[in-house]
């Protein structure tokens, strides 16, 4: 079965935050969270400027499900990774471990007291029943259980951001750094997938 | 002639010097931008590093960017510190902690089984003597009924996965913890304020002395049958005292930083913060394991004295005879003031 990964493409990126919005707007992300973002190095310097999308990079041996103290997560047979929300007491774990500070949460109570976190689903819902409205309402569509991929990189203008099977996306990636020179940057994928292209 | 020649040459010299010294004035300090711009021409000579590279390396260093999306630390694109987080809590932490509190439990039962209670050497003497007053006992047993719930709530968090969700089920633990995390976040400041007020309340008693000495040395009686002077505060006493004056503040502190998220404290930060709160906690746990058997069923006669407030003369000459001795002399000059 395909092991799905996200790639971004740094030469590619243009910080053009369709992404950001596509997520959002998909899967209704309330006020205040944002499942992916975008992040520029050296901002306005001109020729070092390099932009990055990143949301939950799925990895392969999670911190987040290492450290939560009620487990509420799991992987699924595709390689994503997900969490349920009727188990998450938002204690705030799994931001700590988490590389690239993918998990949010709504603010609950005074003093930052964090709600059920929330971050990038892959576009593949939760442990409800396939496209239900319940898990419509606490993950967002599930577009893998369409038979689509995450809409962020299908909306993406450049083709930067990448996802899907991680062989394909790695092998689409390979033959634009053969094509254009210069080293593979598949940025976190040591970090998410502990392996390079 | 000779004369106005000599004058003008003296004039034009001191005209120039005084030009060459208003120039020297200006230009010396100059001398900096030549410095600095040999250095920079410099740098720009030894830019063949790939900027390519600079830009992960950067990223790897963990360095922040600029995003549009607000939210805690969203600027940064990696954070490696988490993993080194997850590794020490859920290795060293985690495991060693829980053979730590394991084994005192089993060397306080060992102890148990093989000294057995510490029996009064005399018979109660029906006559009691004041040990806590009731604010000390109040401050005491609120401090000592926080410290136990947070303890079990606490201790849920770190081995409820292990332990807990095997016999409760995911759905049940979840209830329990969302209510243990509640918990823990709530009475963990009160906790704190009861914490200072013991801290400053016992403060005086609690300075070692010479006659502590001599109680470490005899195993504070509680080794064979030698009874070891001791005043108000023996030196075991000192030494929970201090244990909590100095790693339950570390607790206190540490906890707040994790309590209170509002304030925008780095990952970091939160991370250093939790290693502290768990290696304090644990420390304490284990102490208070102590102080529980020592209190009740390690000692006969203790435990009275923390619920009444009185003890038996019998046991404050056993275990407490100089504070015994103070307390009569100090009711001795009462009374002869009063037959005065």
């Amino acid at each position: 079965m395909a092991r799905m990964k996200f790639l971004c493409d740094a030469e590619r990126c243009i910080e053009c935050n369709a992404c950001v919005t596509a997520c959002k707007n998909e899967h209704e992300v309330p006020w205040g969270i944002n499942r992916r973002r975008v992040v520029t190095i050296d901002d306005g310097h001109h020729g070092d400027e390099k932009s990055i999308s990143v949301a939950c990079m799925h990895c392969s041996d999670a911190p987040c499900q290492a450290v939560c103290p009620v487990d509420c997560f799991y992987t699924t047979p595709e390689g994503v990774v997900l969490h349920d929300k009727d188990i998450c007491i938002g204690c705030g774990y799994c931001f700590y471990a988490c590389p690239f500070g993918a998990p949010q949460y709504p603010q609950e109570g005074a003093f930052g007291a964090r709600g059920k976190m929330d971050k990038c689903t892959f576009c593949a819902g939760g442990p409800e029943e396939d496209n239900s409205q319940a898990e419509l309402d606490k993950y967002g569509r599930n577009r893998l259980a369409e038979g689509k991929l995450p809409l962020c990189a299908e909306m993406c203008s450049t083709k930067a951001l990448l996802a899907g099977d991680g062989d394909i996306v790695a092998d689409l990636f390979r033959n634009r750094v053969v094509r254009r020179g210069g080293r593979p940057d598949n940025w976190g994928w040591d970090t998410a997938y502990k392996e390079q292209l | 002639m000779a004369v106005a020649d000599s004058l003008n040459k003296r004039k034009k010299m001191m005209l120039w010097s005084g030009i060459i010294i208003l120039l020297a004035i200006v230009v010396l300090p100059m001398s900096g931008y030549l410095v600095t711009g040999f250095n920079e021409s410099q740098q720009q000579s030894a830019e063949p590093t790939n900027p390519r590279a600079d830009t992960w390396r950067q990223v790897r260093r963990g360095n922040e960017g600029y995003t549009a999306v607000t939210g805690q630390e969203a600027n940064e694109l990696i954070q490696g510190s988490g993993e080194t987080w997850r590794q020490v809590r859920n290795g060293p932490m985690a495991t060693y902690g829980s053979w730590f509190l394991g084994f005192v439990l089993v060397a306080i039962l060992a102890f148990y089984t093989m000294r057995g209670q510490v029996k009064l050497t005399h018979p109660r003497t029906g006559e009691t003597v004041e040990r806590w007053t009731l604010n000390e006992r109040r401050l005491h047993w609120t401090t000592a009924v926080l410290f136990i719930l947070l303890t079990i709530t606490g201790l849920s968090l770190l081995y409820g996965r292990a332990v807990l969700i095997p016999l409760l089920g995911y759905p049940g633990f979840s209830a329990y913890a969302n209510v243990a995390k509640f918990m823990h976040n709530t009475l963990g400041p009160v906790f704190m304020i009861a914490l200072f007020g013991i801290l400053i309340k016992f403060f005086r008693h609690n300075f070692f002395n010479k006659v502590d000495l001599e109680w470490f040395k005899a195993y504070g009686g509680m080794v064979g049958d030698n009874h070891p002077h001791a005043g108000r505060m023996n030196g075991g006493e000192k030494v929970w005292y201090w244990a909590l004056a100095t790693a339950g503040v570390a607790l206190c502190f540490s906890g707040l930083v994790l309590d209170f998220p509002n304030f925008g404290q780095e990952r970091e930060v939160i991370q250093l913060a939790h290693v502290i709160h768990l290696t304090t906690a644990l420390m304490l746990i284990a102490f208070s394991f102590g102080h529980i058997y020592i209190g009740t069923i390690g000692t006969e006669g203790a435990l009275e004295g923390m619920t009444t407030g009185q003890v038996d003369v019998a046991w404050a000459e056993q275990h407490h005879d100089l504070w015994l001795q103070e307390m009569r002399e100090k009711s001795n000059n009462r009374s002869s003031d009063a037959s005065d």
